[in-house]
């Protein structure tokens, strides 16, 4: 198992690339995701303004 | 078909309520396949490639960083595209897809230079060289970053789709200095070793975990984009809705 995360002795090398990318892909996912819903959120909250008359 | 139903196809495709009904179904899909061919990728690229001859245990460092170096200037290819058409022919679905991919191609660009730099200690004794195919690499990530900056200054959607057009499109001339500068000029970093000629020169055992890899980039890549571009049509919306209502009785 060790020897698993050693990775030959690059695992100082090769660990945090592929956490980089873990982090960078997953927090872009949840901006594209969040941002996302809450247009959708926003959209349907002006629509049933707009449907309901001027307020 | 004639040239009119066709143009009227590409029109109504390019519909913004057509948009969100086919992306809507699509979501969930590119969603599945970009989670399937990612964590087989992963797997394959972690636990079953064995070391390289040359390059040890590093050649690890290979899955992540080709395909995000990749992405970075396939996203820009997108991107210009998207930019040409809308500056051409002035279709709002087009600034705001080449609004929605920078900053896809921007996170791309930063893991292609991160991870090409922890590659580069162990390889070449040097985390950083300002040789043409890492400068030029920084020089994308820069013109993302400028034209993300650029849509943000200008308030006006119409305006800033014109300028930051213009500027994707003066930018593109960086891509193909990329892809070539490792033939042009001297360089630490080696030339390419899938698309030469004679094939690819890269073991199977390689070669397939790195382009399941690169499907999984590309699909993440088109589900984020019709995600993105969806965010910004109810952007849009809401604005001229507001607009309405701030204009009403």
């Amino acid at each position: 198992m060790s020897a698993f995360f050693d990775m030959g002795g690059y695992g100082a090398f090769i660990w945090p690339s592929y956490a980089a990318t873990v982090l960078v892909l997953g927090l872009t996912i949840a901006f594209s995701v969040s941002a996302h819903a809450r247009a959708k959120a926003e959209i349907r909250r002006l629509e049933d303004q707009t449907k309901g008359g001027p307020s | 078909m004639t040239a009119l139903s066709f143009s009227a196809r590409l029109t109504a495709l390019a519909n913004p309520k057509r948009f969100l009904d086919i992306s809507g179904v699509l979501l969930p899909w590119t969603a599945i396949a970009a989670l399937l061919f990612l964590s087989a990728g992963f797997y394959m690229a972690l636990f079953t490639t064995p070391p390289d001859y040359q390059q040890g245990e590093t050649v690890k460092i290979m899955f992540v960083h080709v395909p995000a170096a990749w992405m970075g200037m396939f996203v820009y290819g997108v991107m210009a595209a998207a930019a040409f058409t809308g500056l051409v022919f002035k279709h709002p679905l087009a600034d705001m897809s080449a609004k929605a991919a920078a900053p896809l191609g921007a996170a791309f660009t930063a893991l292609a230079l991160f991870t090409g730099a922890l590659w580069g200690k162990p390889m070449w004794g040097t985390y950083w060289v300002w040789d043409a195919r890492l400068t030029s690499e920084l020089i994308l990530l820069f013109i993302y970053l400028g034209y993300i900056a650029l849509w943000d200054s200008i308030e006006d959607p119409v305006r800033a789709a014109k300028a930051t057009a213009v500027l994707a499109l003066v930018g593109a001339v960086n891509l193909p200095i990329i892809h070539f500068s490792v033939d042009w000029w001297n360089t630490l970093h080696q030339p390419a070793s899938l698309l030469r000629e004679g094939g690819p020169a890269i073991h199977p055992a390689f070669l397939w975990p790195l382009l399941t890899m690169a499907v999984g980039y590309n699909i993440l890549f088109v589900w984020l984009l019709l995600l993105r571009i969806r965010t910004e049509i109810y952007h849009r919306r809401a604005r001229s809705l507001m607009l309405v209502q701030g204009a009403g009785p």
